[in-house]
């Protein structure tokens, strides 16, 4: 037997290993944070001993229950604020039509998207002060709003652009006025990429740090502040707790993001 | 005899495994001679595309070996077989120019600029597109970028060029016009060409031989001619032309031709073909154009269809039909209504038994 | 009910909401925060009237004792810093993600699908959290340093923690996916047959490689560096865990002057400086894709 060389097209060698190694280490912080939340020692990186004590203490400490609620409230209300304008502007941005100012609308809403976070902080911390809005709950909810459209906007889009025009031509065809075509055509239609955009905002918004960080005042501390200032503080197991609560979050409401637009490419094509 | 550009032996090509394995090339062998046009004709998936990426080495073989001028080739990339592809859709990289595109294979085997220029200048002198040297593919017609696809796999001067439906995406008037420019610039050129399509009326054509191809299988080699008027079995007589299939009995054997009987008493004198006896029951093919008629007889014209050159009738007998075909001649009209009574004259050598 | 029949009307009113919230809570700050930095600090917080450009000479020059400019490189090191553990986390990125993105495209649609998933996860995870979880890896008692301590293999820490090298890890961590995304992007909507046709034209593997799937792959690079150098050039978070208040960049410099510093209008004139290079970087990418448009016709 001669010796074959064997070539497979496209092939990069090494891209099996080099991908391996890159998914572990994408997930190997996240995996050991989680790990070490199940310790039961009081020094987090000493390894005692499985425990879900500092999950009972943790839920049961008044200050980590105040600043879940307080990052659920604003989430809620950032998102549905967010959601509503953003599906508004979807609805004449997600048109194939062409008009003046479109390009313009589009990018104003991006905008928070491009500006680095820290940049949007500082400038409305500044702003709140310029208008005497007093730092807390109603600051953090106006912030978190203009921080998500982006995000709820764009799955609308993607949706509406994706959508057959002929449907709703149909449905005035069939006598619906404009808004029974609306209610009965284009919103159901349209519900899947509305549903995504919440998913994003509400992730965005419970996630968000830095913005939080400027213009949150007293009582208005989340999650992300107080494990901050628990970090700060000198790391203690509750931290892990908290973060690794965080991450079940995030991954629970990416994963629904996830399942909705991909049955939405099933649906439309 | 001139030398053997391409031997494919027992190529057998399986994708997949397990329940989903398909079977792209079953046990295929040919060979091609240097110098010939060789299409490979048949319909879509039926084995002719795997085939010529085999050769071209995009595709390693699950059985069977591949010798092209004599070496063989099991393994080698694509980089390293003195062969190379026109593509179906062109292939040509769109952030290079004409030039750039044409001038690739060599610039790759590590040419000298002054020979890569003069190689390109050639190729695109070949296809008449020599003007267009700095434009982008995106900036060319469908047609001008078939004939820059050309020129690129021409540089390198490859021993084999395989064509995998290069014509495919033209209109037809530019498709009938491209035939006579392959063909010329295969003769002039000298190289071996591989040609793969669908299309019956290309590879009548152009080629000097055939292998038409069903199922992974080759159905028939042979010249042009060959396919058409003696086809091997039912498959190739149906996708080459058109063809009446009659159930007929041997009546009496007369050295090697056989006289056979259809239903309606019919003798149809045909070539005998395998081992038949007298008695046996055979399938003759009967291409529509080869049959007279003449007024006046059993069979009777059910159905009548005008086809501008030609008319097209169907015309029955008891259970047996037939569809012939006539030319319109001069008068431009046909020589019979639907209704009338006709007899037929199938002659010799024009009609085939088929071996299946 | 009917909505307005004028599509001008409609779309005023379908944009008002986005225009009026987004114009007046994001870029009505952004230019208070302009004027800001034009202005004369307040020690307790906030700025005092007044017109001054002292805030962006603060970032080159220092007043010494006898109130003469002297020049003071303590900023301009922390805005090279800034740019080049930013330059640094999108080469880390770029030769780290690219394979995989390649690696991804050649699979199979339901591995790919599978696959983009787990790369999009982390990036919408929360970014603190996954930096906090670096302190557990890099810090002298963490995960690296625990066993080979008792194993002996070494002594003394490594010191990992807050050094620049902690905090490119992190950025590079933080924007991998922004990476893989858009180069995979690119790659998906390569033509393969391209890639066969530089392999009939005897191209080796790795010169397909330059000479067709990278130059092809070119947008998606660009989209990628880019991606990945915003946020890392402005990045507070980790800054601020993993280079601990040391190793500061632009985003930190930033948030002190707004936190314990109290300069507003010094924190505002870095916060420009930053939005700058932003839009370098930006227009950067207009230009090459602009140059793109022009050569394919």
């Amino acid at each position: 037997m001669s010796k074959k060389k064997s070539f497979t097209l496209g092939e990069l060698p090494g891209a099996k290993i080099w991908t391996l190694a890159f998914f572990i280490y994408l997930y190997a912080p996240m995996v050991v944070l989680v790990v070490y939340s199940f310790n039961e020692n009081r020094r987090v990186m000493n390894w005692t001993g499985f425990s879900l004590d500092w999950y009972a203490k943790a839920f049961a400490n008044d200050n980590i229950q105040r600043a879940a609620w307080n990052s659920l409230m604003i989430a809620l209300v950032a998102t549905v604020c967010a959601v509503t304008i953003a599906t508004l502007a979807a609805l004449i941005l997600g048109r194939r039509n062409n008009f003046r100012g479109k390009d313009t609308s589009t990018g104003l809403i991006s905008l928070p998207l491009v500006v680095p976070e820290i940049a949007t902080a500082v400038a409305t911390l500044c702003f709140f002060a310029v208008v005497g809005i007093q730092l807390g709950l109603i600051s953090v909810i106006i912030a978190h709003t203009v921080f998500c459209i982006p995000f709820a906007f764009l799955p609308i889009r993607a949706r509406l652009e994706g959508m057959d025009d002929t449907l709703e031509q149909a449905s005035r065809d069939l006598y619906a006025n404009d808004w029974q075509t609306f209610r009965y055509v284009t919103l159901p239609l349209l519900m899947p990429g509305i549903f995504a955009g919440a998913m994003l905002s509400f992730i965005i918004s419970i996630d968000d740090f830095i913005i939080t960080l400027m213009v949150a005042g007293a009582g208005s501390t989340t999650l992300p502040l107080y494990i901050y200032g628990m970090i700060r503080r000198g790391i203690t197991p509750e931290v892990n707790v908290i973060s690794t609560v965080m991450l079940a979050i995030s991954i629970v409401f990416i994963t629904a993001y996830w399942l909705l637009t991909r049955r939405q490419s099933v649906t439309t094509h | 005899m001139s030398a053997t550009a391409i031997a494919a032996n027992n190529l057998v090509k399986i994708f997949g495994s397990g329940p989903n394995a398909v079977t792209a090339l079953d046990n295929v062998s040919l060979t091609i001679s240097d110098n010939e046009f060789f299409t490979l004709l048949g319909p879509s998936g039926c084995g002719k595309t795997t085939l010529l990426r085999l050769i071209a080495g995009f595709e390693q073989p699950t059985e069977g070996d591949i010798e092209i001028f004599g070496s063989a080739v099991a393994g080698l990339p694509p980089y390293e077989r003195p062969v190379n592809t026109v593509f179906q859709h062109y292939a040509l990289f769109p952030h290079m120019n004409i030039a750039e595109n044409v001038g690739f294979g060599l610039k790759m085997l590590g040419r000298e600029q002054r020979e890569i220029d003069e190689a390109v200048t050639t190729s695109l002198s070949l296809v008449k597109m020599e003007e267009f040297a700095t434009r982008t593919p995106a900036q060319l017609s469908g047609g001008q970028q078939q004939r820059i696809a050309l020129a690129r796999a021409l540089a390198p001067r490859p021993k084999v060029l395989l064509l995998d439906e290069p014509l495919s995406a033209l209109d037809l008037k530019l498709r009938q016009a491209m035939r006579t420019e392959l063909k010329t610039l295969q003769r002039d050129t000298g190289i071996t060409f591989v040609f793969v399509t669908h299309d019956q009326e290309e590879a009548l054509t152009m080629s000097d031989r055939i292998a038409v191809m069903s199922a992974g299988l080759i159905q028939q080699i042979g010249t042009a001619r060959d396919i058409y008027e003696r086809p091997d079995n039912r498959f190739v007589a149906d996708f080459i032309g058109d063809s009446n299939f009659i159930s007929a009995t041997i009546d009496v054997i007369d050295s090697d031709v056989a006289h056979c009987v259809i239903g309606n008493g019919l003798t149809i004198p045909t070539q005998l073909v395998g081992d038949h006896r007298v008695g046996d029951t055979v399938t003759l093919a009967i291409r529509p154009e080869k049959i007279g008629l003449s007024g006046g007889g059993d069979w009777i014209i059910k159905e009548s269809i005008y086809l501008g050159t030609d008319t097209s009738y169907r015309i029955a007998s008891g259970t047996q039909e037939m569809t012939v075909r006539e030319q319109n001649a001069r008068t431009g009209t046909a020589r019979f209504n639907v209704g009338d009574a006709v007899s037929l004259d199938v002659a010799a050598q024009t009609t085939t038994m088929l071996r299946d | 009910m009917n909505l307005p029949q004028n599509p001008a009307t409609r779309r005023f009113l379908g944009l008002l909401p986005a225009w009026l919230v987004i114009g007046i809570f994001m870029v009505m700050p952004m230019m208070i925060l302009l004027v800001f930095s034009f202005m004369e600090s307040d020690p307790y917080g906030g700025v005092d009237p007044g017109f001054t450009i002292e805030a962006y000479r603060q970032i080159l020059f220092d007043l010494n004792f006898d109130d003469e400019l002297e020049f003071d490189p303590v900023y301009l090191i922390i805005i090279g810093r800034s740019i080049l553990l930013a330059l640094i986390a999108v080469f880390g990125c770029l030769i780290f993600g690219f394979p995989v993105a390649y690696y991804i495209t050649r699979q199979e649609r339901r591995v790919q699908n599978m696959l983009l998933y787990l790369v999009t996860i982390p990036f919408w995870t929360n970014l603190l959290v996954r930096t906090y979880a670096w302190i557990l890896i890099l810090s002298g008692d963490g995960v690296i340093e625990q066993p080979l301590k008792s194993l002996g293999i070494i002594e003394n820490s490594l010191e990992m923690m807050y050094t620049n090298g902690a905090v490119a890890t992190g950025l590079v961590y933080s924007y991998l996916p922004l990476m893989v995304l858009p180069i995979y992007a690119s790659l998906e909507k390569l033509d393969f047959r391209l890639v066969e046709a530089a392999h009939d034209l005897y191209a080796s593997r790795f010169q397909a490689f330059k000479q067709v799937i990278v130059p092809l792959a070119k947008p998606g690079i660009i989209a990628g560096c880019i991606l990945v150098f915003v946020p890392s050039v402005g990045a507070f978070i980790a800054p601020d865990l993993l280079g601990g208040g040391k190793k500061l960049m632009l985003g930190s410099l930033i948030h002190l002057q707004f936190a314990s510093s109290r300069n507003w209008p010094f924190g505002g004139a870095i916060a420009m400086l930053l939005l700058a290079f932003v839009m370098i970087a930006l227009l950067w990418q207009l230009r090459s894709a602009r140059k793109r448009m022009e050569e394919s016709g």
